[in-house]
This record gives C-alpha cells, structure tokens and sequence, in this order.
C-alpha cells in the first residue's frame, strides 16, 4: 500500500502503523463501551425498545406512512422544481440585460435564504390567503420552501450544464442557420440534460434531507416525525426510533448518491457524448450564493 | 411601517444565529481537518472510520442529528455539556450537531483540496526524508487550504442557513423569533422580508468576500 503523501511501508513503519491502529481501536472500544454502559444504565438496550422494529406494526403504523409522506414532498418537490429551474437557468443566459438580471435576482435570492425561512413563510401563506385545509397545509408549505430553494439551485445547475458544453456545438448550430431559440431546444438542452444527471441525482438527497425540517418545525408527518410518536407508544425507545429513521434515510441517500457517481462515471465514458458533465459534487457549490454573480465558469 | 417590530429583538435573534454559525466554523474545521487527515493517512483503520463516518453523516438530515442531541442526548442520556440552564444547553447541543454535520463536508472540501497539491510536491517532500505527519502539514495542507477557500466558503455559508434548524429545539435565533412573530402579528409579507433581508446580508457578502479571498490566495500553478 503506498500513497503520494507516504513512502511503501517498511519494517519499521508497519509497526509503527499498527501500534496507532490498535491505539485507535483502543479508543473507539473505549467510548463504545462508555456509551454501551450508558445505554445499558438508562434501559435503552432492552429488548422490549428494540422488538417493535422487528414486527410490522411499527413499520405499517409509523414509520412507512411517514416515509411515504418525505418521498411524496420530495417528488412533488423536484417534479415542479426541475421545469421552474430549467426555465430560470435558461434565462440566466439570455441576451437581454433585463431577463438576465430578473432571473439572477430571482435565484440568488433563494439562494441565499434558509429552506426553513421559506417553509415557514410557506406556511403562513397557505393559512392566511388560501383555503388549503389545515391537514393538507404542512404539505403544502414543506413542498413550497423546496421548490423555491431548488429550483434556484437547478437553475445553476442548468446553467452550469449549458456552459460545460463545448462552445463548437453553437457555433455550429448557428452555422447552420438554427435560431437561438432553436440552437437551444435542439443542440444545447438535450446534451445539458445528460450532462447535469448526476448533479440533479445528488440534488435529489438535499431535497430528501430538508424534508426532515418540515417534520421538525411545521408538524409535517413525515419519517422523521414519526420518532416521537413512536416513541411515546413503545415506551421511550428513544434511541432506537432515532437509530431506525437515520438507516432508512442513509439506506435512501446512500444509494441515490452511490448512483449518482456511477452515472457520473457511466457519461464520462460514453463514446457518443461531448464528455460534458456537470459532478455530483459541484451542487454544494451551486447551492451558495454569491459565489458566481454575473460570472461566467 | 415597521412598528410590528417593537417587542421582538431581532438583533439578539441573529446575533445567535452568527453565535451559532461561527462557534460551529471553528469546531468543523477543527474536527474536519482531522478526518481529512485520516482520510489521506496510511493506517488504514483510520481511513475506514473517516470514510465511514463522512458517508454516515453526510446522508442523515441535519434536522435529525439535532433533535437526536436533544431528545437522544440530553434527555435520554442526560448530557448537558456543562450547562444546567436549559436555553444554553440547547444552544450548545446545537453547536455540537452542527459541528458533527458539517465538519463531513469541511473534511470533502479539504480531501478534494489535497487533490489539487501536484504529486511531485509530496514526492520531493518525503525524497528530502520528511514524514507523514510532515509533508502534510508543511507542504500540502498549507496549499490544500489554500485552494479550498472557496469550496469552504461554500461551506460556511450552508453552515449558516443551516442553523436555522437549531429552531427545532427551540434555541432562540432567527428561523425561531420569525415563526413566533408570524403567528403573534398580521404583517406576513413584511416579516419575511425583514429576515430575508437579514439572511441575504448574512450569506450574500460571505460569499461575494470570501470568493474574492479564493482568488487572492489560490496558488496559481
């Protein structure tokens, strides 16, 4: 085993190595043990707290309709976001200083504001100006604050998708005699498209995350909120309801961003395309703001 | 106009969310540089648990770590950090989930920092007989971080939108004092652009200042 920043290991250093390992384990054993003894003193480890997981009431009664409600908000949430993001990116690149500048406030404003800042005004919009009724009203606002927030977010993401192509592709559609608007529809998006899949995949897993806020602040039920009911029925199995709703939503992140690495790989090999990819990783960068005001990548 | 105001301080409520949001930059540097360097080191028990713990936290949602230091640690196990009052317990259970949130991503932002150093650099570092520990905080982080302000800045800016989820627990900073305000007053449209506007001057310069830093201090190569 040998790295850029340390020479193969000889005889000496493999010792060495294995000393901090065993150090290392030392500690982790030790805090594992510290919080085994806790748990332990506390109750938590009861088999009684645990056993509701193994059955299928827990899963029918709690957690799956309230995994159902995050993967609800967060498909309506990116079914709206995508063609109201891909609508301001594009706009984002217009000739006109007017529809140019309109869209980059647009998105650098909700770029900059907490998702929750929205939801919560979300929130207050549907009771005092619609008639929504108060079941559907959580729903409504979580689904709101996510769109705002992520189409912002997409719009960069379109636009970054956009950039990322080669410039030959419209000069050469201009060459041609295609208009802008049609250089755009049958050159520029189809290729973006494939180009930003990745970075719309791995927005995916932000969205999934922030649903957890409406959860916790606009008495939306979804997984998360599911823990302290749960928690109330079975008795205080605080520990374990939490431990249950972090594997499911690691289990559904994981694997959105596991997938949205292998496209990402899959299109960098892709013979027929320009090569053009827009990384899953470059959506924390386009989720802040300022950061590429008026500013072309 | 802007009378609805009186009662509320929004000054404290936003010193709280800056509190919160700088207090968490230090600790998730701190913390993050170190996975980071597990990351790249050579025990390889060291790598795993790097690894594995930016996977495991990157994909919990925040709000989840944060009710869990509140529900989970404080009132479960009974850890309180050193604080018997109730609003700073809070406040520092906040910190803590924060830290242990994003100091996952601080750790990427450097990993991918690290990247950037040429591997001929490294290579004369260790020909010249320095060690691990040596060429990576004498040669390599100082460029690492260097080419990382920006994607740290970023950083820093989630951090600070994100700790807004600190409402969920109910330390008193701004996501919290515009809920109340919404539901004690009938100004909607003015509320929420009075904490826009508060959020907008908090993110906008950080970004606009710290991507000019990026630039000043990147290494051109």
């Amino acid at each position: 085993m040998s790295s850029v920043l340390y020479d193969s290991q000889g005889p000496k250093a493999k010792r060495r190595n294995l000393v901090i390992s065993v150090v290392f384990v030392a500690v982790l054993a030790a805090l594992l043990w510290w919080m085994y003894g806790v748990l332990d003193e506390k109750g938590q480890l009861a088999w009684e707290l645990w056993k509701p997981f193994f059955h299928g009431e827990a899963w029918s009664t709690y957690l799956w309709p309230g995994l159902q409600n995050t993967l609800k908000a967060a498909a309506l949430a990116m079914i709206i976001a995508l063609p109201l993001g891909a609508v301001l990116g594009i706009a984002r690149l217009s000739d006109h200083v007017w529809v140019r500048g309109t869209a980059g406030v647009v998105v650098e404003f909700f770029r900059s504001i907490p998702v929750l800042v929205l939801m919560i005004f979300g929130l207050a919009l549907f009771a005092e100006y619609t008639n929504v009724s108060t079941d559907d009203r959580p729903l409504y606002a979580v689904v709101t604050g996510l769109v705002l927030y992520n189409a912002s977010v997409l719009a960069e993401i379109v636009r970054a998708g956009i950039l990322s192509l080669p410039r030959g592709q419209a000069e050469a559609a201009s060459a041609i005699g295609l208009r802008k608007n049609q250089t755009m529809r049958f050159i520029l998006l189809p290729q973006a498209v494939t180009a930003m899949l990745p970075a719309i995949v791995s927005q995916l897993v932000v969205i999934v995350k922030d649903t957890a806020l409406g959860g916790a602040v606009l008495t939306f039920s979804e997984l998360m909120a599911s823990v302290s009911p749960m928690s109330a029925y079975y008795g205080a199995n605080t520990l374990a309801s939490f431990t249950v709703v972090a594997l499911i939503f690691i289990a559904i992140n994981f694997s959105l961003t596991s997938f949205a690495s292998w496209l990402e790989r899959r299109l960098r090999q892709g013979k027929r395309s320009t090569g053009a990819v827009v990384t899953a990783d470059a959506v924390e960068e386009l989720s802040t703001p300022g950061e590429h005001v008026g500013g072309q990548k | 106009m802007f009378d609805f105001l009186e009662g509320y301080n929004l000054w404290e409520a936003f010193w709280t969310t800056v509190q919160l949001t700088v207090l968490s930059a230090v600790g998730s540097l701190i913390w993050g540089t170190l996975l980071a360097a597990m990351r790249v080191g050579p025990v390889p028990l060291m790598r795993g648990f790097g690894t594995a713990y930016v996977n495991v936290v990157r994909n919990i949602p925040l709000t989840v770590i944060i009710l869990f230091t509140s529900l989970g640690l404080n009132q479960t196990f009974g850890v309180e950090l050193g604080s018997n009052v109730t609003d700073t317990t809070n406040f520092r259970l906040a910190v803590l989930g924060l830290i242990a949130y994003t100091s996952a991503f601080v750790c990427e932002a450097l990993r991918s920092g690290i990247n950037t150093v040429p591997v001929g650099q490294a290579e004369a570092a260790r020909a010249l007989g320095l060690n691990f520990t040596q060429v990576l905080t004498l040669v390599v982080l100082p460029q690492a971080f260097r080419s990382v302000v920006g994607p740290l800045a970023n950083v820093l800016i989630a951090l600070t939108k994100n700790t807004t989820v600190a409402a969920a627990i109910g330390v008193a900073e701004a996501a919290l004092l515009m809920k109340e305000m919404i539901e004690n007053e009938a100004q909607l449209v003015l509320i929420s652009a009075v904490f826009a506007f508060g959020f907008v001057c908090l993110t906008l310069p950080t970004g606009l200042i710290l991507g000019w830093v990026s630039k000043k201090v990147a290494v051109k190569r």
